[in-house]
C-alpha cells in the first residue's frame, strides 16, 4: 500500500543530506514499526510522505496505492488517506477543536466528492470517539491543543486519526510523554483502527509502545537508512541491549 | 525667486480653505461651543503630514476643500447587525433619513438630532467639552473641525437599563459625498447602554462621539466600518469613564482607502474599565489600503484597568498603523494597562508602522505592550493542511485564528458572530 522506494532527502536551504535511500513498503492491514537513535530521520521521513516544506527530494518515490505522494500538496496527500499523528501537534490558538475537526472531515469528503456529514451527525461521532480517547466534551469545545498537556495533545491527534479513518497511518512518537494509561487509551485507540486493511506505521523509541500495538515487521534506522529489519523480537532486542549491538553488526 | 512659504502660513492656508467650502451651521444650543471650536481651530490649524502625530498617516485627503469622489458598493450582503434586535438610526451620506430610521423612542433613553435640537437641551455645556479636553496633551484639529461644523448625529442620555442596542447606521449612496457627524453620549450613574455603527457614512467622512460615563455605568460600542474601497474617513471618540464605570468599544475595519480612528479615552474614577480593540482587514490589490489606530488612554483613578488590542491582517501592499499611548498620572496607583497591536502581513509588500507609548508617573501600576508583525505561521499551516484541509482556507483559519483575541473582546455573543461571519465573508471574496 506504502511504497517508498530509494528515497533521498535533503534540507531545502543547506546542504545537509537526510534521508540516504530509504525503502519501505507496508502492505495493508500491517503494522510496521521503526526504531531509531534520536536524529536518524524517523520524523523527516514523515514530514517528507506528508508533503511539509523545508526538505528537497533529490531521488527516489514514495507512493500510496500507487499514486505517487511527492508530487501531491499535503491536503491532497490527506484526501488519499494519509494520516500524520504529530510528534509535537501544533497549538492554533483561535480556532476551536471541533471546528477545526469538523473543516478537516468536510474537506476530505469535499476532495473526495463525497457528500459533507451534518452537524448533528458530525457531533455523535466525534463524542463517541472522544469517549473512547477519554477526552471530555470540554477539551472539544478548546482551541486546538492550546493548553493541553502532553497527553491530552497525543489523544487528540488520535481523535483526528478516528474521525478522518485515513487508509495509512503515520504515528510519529505518539508515545513518547504519556505515563502508562495515556499510553493505553492511544494503544487501545489505534488497536480500534486495525481493521485488516488500514496500514501503520509507527515511530517509536520504545519497546513499550509495541507491547500494546503489536507490530508485524521491525524496522531500525539509522543516520538515514533502514539499516535492519525483522519481526517484533528486534525490538526486544533494542530494549534489552540498545542500539549500539545493531549498529555494530551493520558495519 | 519668491522664498517658499513658512509652514505656518500653510497651515493656515489650509484651514481657512477647508472652511470656506464649509456651510457652518448656525444657532441652537451648541451655537456657543461650535463658536469656541472654530475660534481653536483657527488658533491651531489643520494636520499636515509634517505634524509628528501624522507622521504614518498623511491628512491630505481628509484635511482638502473638496472630498475625492468614492464609488459606491454595491452590495449584495445583509446588513451586519440584521439578525440582532436594536433600534435603527439612519444616514444618508450624512443626512438622517427618518423613513428608513425606527422611530427614536425606546424606554431608558432620550434619543434627539443634533440638527433639531433646539435652543435648550440637556447637551448644552456638554456638547464638544470631551472633544476640547481631549485635544491636551496631543491636538486633534479633524475633531475640532468636526465640532464645528458637524451637520447633524444623535444626542442620547441613557437613564437606565436599555432594552436593546441603538445602531447608527451610515449608508454610502453618492460619490461625491463629504459627511461631518457629530454625537454625544451621556450614561448617568448605574445606567447601560449598547451602541452600534455601521457602514461607510460619505466618500468621506468625518465622526466624533463624545461619550461621558457616570458612576457604574457600562457602555458597549461596536462598529463596523464600510467596504467600500475608495472612501475616506476620520473618526473620534472621547469618553469620560468615572468611577467603577466600563467603557468597551470594539471596531471593524474592512477595505477603506484611508481610514484613521482615534480613540481618546480619560478614566477619571477608580475601580473603572477601559477596554478598546480592533480588528483590521486590508487588502491593497486594487485600490490603496490605509488604515490608522491612534489610541490615548490616560489613567487619572486608582485601581483601574485598560485594555487596547489592536490585530490587522494586511495584504498586497496594505498599510496598518498604530500609535497607541497609556499615560499613568501621577496618583493613579494599581493603575493595570494593556496594550498590544499585531499585524499579520500576508505578503513582504504590506506594512505596519507601531508606535507603542508608556508614561507612568506613578510607583505601584502594573502596565505592558507588544507589537508584533511577521506572516503566517508555516508549522500551523502545514498542521491543517496535513489534515485535509486546503491551503486557502487554511490561511483563511489561521486569519481568523490571528484575529481571535481583538473578537474575544466583544461580549456579546451574536455581535461577536455577525462580526466573525463578515470577516469570513471578506475572507471567502479572496480566495
Ligand atoms: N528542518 C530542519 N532543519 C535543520 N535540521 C533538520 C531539520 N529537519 C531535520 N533536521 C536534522 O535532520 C536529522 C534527522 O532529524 P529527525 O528526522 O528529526 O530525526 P529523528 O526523528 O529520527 O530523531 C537531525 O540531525 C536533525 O537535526
Ligand atoms: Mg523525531
Amino acid at each position: 500500500m506504502l511504497e517508498i522506494k530509494n528515497l533521498h532527502v535533503k534540507l531545502e536551504e543547506e546542504d545537509k543530506v537526510i534521508l540516504k535511500g530509504v525503502d519501505l513498503t507496508v502492505e495493508a492491514g500491517k503494522v510496521h514499526a521503526i526504531m531509531g537513535p534520536n536524529g536518524s530521520g524517523k520524523s523527516t521521513l514523515s514530514y517528507v510522505l506528508s508533503g511539509r516544506g523545508g526538505y528537497e527530494v533529490t531521488g527516489g518515490s514514495a507512493t500510496l496505492d500507487g499514486a505517487e505522494l511527492l508530487d501531491m500538496e499535503p491536503e491532497e496527500r490527506a484526501a488519499a488517506g494519509l494520516f500524520l499523528a504529530f510528534q509535537y501537534p501544533v497549538e492554533i490558538p483561535g480556532v476551536g477543536n471541533m471546528t477545526f475537526l469538523r473543516t478537516a472531515v468536510n474537506a476530505q469528503r469535499k476532495a473526495r466528492g463525497e457528500p459533507e456529514v451534518s452537524a448533528a451527525e458530525f457531533l455523535k461521532l466525534v463524542r463517541a470517539q472522544a469517549k473512547l480517547l477519554n477526552i471530555d466534551a470540554e477539551m472539544l469545545k478548546r482551541p486546538v491543543n492550546v493548553g493541553f498537556s502532553g497527553g491530552e495533545k497525543k489523544r487528540n491527534e488520535i481523535l483526528q486519526m478516528a474521525m478522518l479513518e485515513p487508509r495509512m497511518c503515520i504515528l510519529d512518537e505518539t508515545d513518547s510523554g504519556l505515563d502508562v494509561d495515556a499510553m493505553r487509551l492511544v494503544a487501545d485507540g489505534v488497536n480500534a483502527l486495525r481493521d485488516g486493511k488500514r496500514g501503520f506505521l509507527v515511530i517509536t523509541h520504545y519497546q513499550r509502545l509495541l507491547d500494546h500495538i503489536k507490530p508485524d515487521v521491525v524496522h531500525i534506522m539509522a543516520d538515514g537508512r533502514i539499516i535492519k529489519t525483522g519481526g517484533p523480537e528486534l525490538a526486544r532486542e533494542v530494549e534489552e541491549n540498545g542500539y549500539a549491538d545493531i549498529l555494530a553488526e551493520v558495519q | 525667486m519668491a522664498a517658499p512659504k513658512p509652514r505656518s502660513d500653510l497651515r493656515a492656508e489650509l484651514t481657512a480653505a477647508r472652511l470656506a467650502a464649509l456651510d457652518l451651521p448656525q444657532g441652537g444650543f451648541t451655537a456657543p461651543a461650535r463658536a469656541d471650536a472654530l475660534a481653536r481651530l483657527q488658533a491651531m490649524g489643520l494636520p499636515t503630514r509634517r505634524d509628528e502625530y501624522w507622521k504614518y498617516t498623511d491628512p491630505t485627503a481628509l484635511t482638502a476643500a473638496d472630498a475625492s469622489p468614492a464609488a459606491v458598493l454595491v452590495d449584495a450582503e445583509a446588513p451586519v447587525f440584521e439578525a440582532i434586535d436594536r433600534l435603527k438610526i439612519v444616514f444618508v451620506d450624512g443626512v438622517f433619513d427618518a423613513a428608513a430610521s425606527d422611530d427614536l423612542s425606546l424606554e431608558g433613553l432620550e434619543i434627539s438630532r443634533l440638527a433639531e435640537a433646539g435652543d435648550i437641551h440637556w447637551a448644552q455645556g456638554l456638547y464638544g467639552t470631551l472633544e476640547a479636553k481631549g485635544q491636551i496633551p496631543v491636538a486633534r484639529p479633524l475633531a475640532v473641525l468636526n465640532s464645528a461644523a458637524a451637520t447633524d448625529g444623535v444626542l442620547i442620555r441613557v437613564t437606565g437599563r436599555v432594552s436593546k442596542p441603538v445602531e447608527l447606521i451610515y449608508r454610502h449612496m453618492s460619490e461625491a459625498s463629504d459627511a461631518i457627524l457629530h454625537h454625544f453620549v451621556k450614561i448617568e450613574p448605574q445606567a447601560d447602554v449598547t451602541v452600534l455603527e455601521s457602514g461607510p457614512g460619505a466618500s468621506r467622512f468625518n465622526t466624533v462621539m463624545e461619550v461621558d460615563l457616570g458612576a457604574h455605568a457600562s457602555f458597549h460600542h461596536i462598529r463596523v466600518q464600510g467596504r467600500d474601497h475608495h472612501r475616506r474617513a476620520v473618526t473620534h471618540v472621547f469618553a469620560r469613564i468615572a468611577s467603577e464605570a466600563t467603557f468597551k468599544s470594539f471596531t471593524l475595519t474592512m477595505n477603506g482607502a484611508l481610514t484613521r480612528n482615534e480613540a481618546v479615552l480619560d478614566i477619571v474614577g477608580d475601580h473603572a474599565t477601559a477596554h478598546i480593540a480592533g480588528a483590521t482587514v486590508g487588502d491593497a490589490k486594487t485600490v490603496p489600503f490605509h488604515q490608522d489606530d491612534t489610541v490615548f488612554v490616560t489613567h487619572a483613578g486608582t485601581h483601574c484597568e485598560s485594555r487596547q488590542v489592536f490585530k490587522k491582517v494586511l495584504k498586497n501592499g496594505a498599510t496598518g498603523v498604530f500609535q497607541g499611548k497609556i499615560l499613568v498620572k501621577p496618583g493613579a496607583q494599581k493603575t493595570d494597562g494593556y496594550q498590544i497591536s499585531q499585524a499579520l502581513l500576508l505578503d513582504g509588500d504590506s506594512q505596519f508602522l507601531a508606535k507603542p507609548e508608556l508614561e507612568i508617573y506613578a510607583d505601584d501600576v502594573k502596565c505592558s505592550h507588544g507589537s508584533t508583525s511577521g506572516a503566517i505561521d508555516d508549522t500551523a499551516l502545514f498542521y491543517l493542511r496535513s489534515r485535509g484541509v486546503p491551503l486557502a482556507e487554511a490561511q483563511a483559519l489561521l486569519v481568523l485564528s490571528f484575529l481571535g483575541d481583538a473578537i474575544a473582546e466583544i461580549e456579546d455573543a451574536d455581535i461577536a458572530e455577525a462580526i466573525t461571519a463578515r470577516l469570513e465573508a471578506w475572507l471567502a471574496r479572496r480566495r
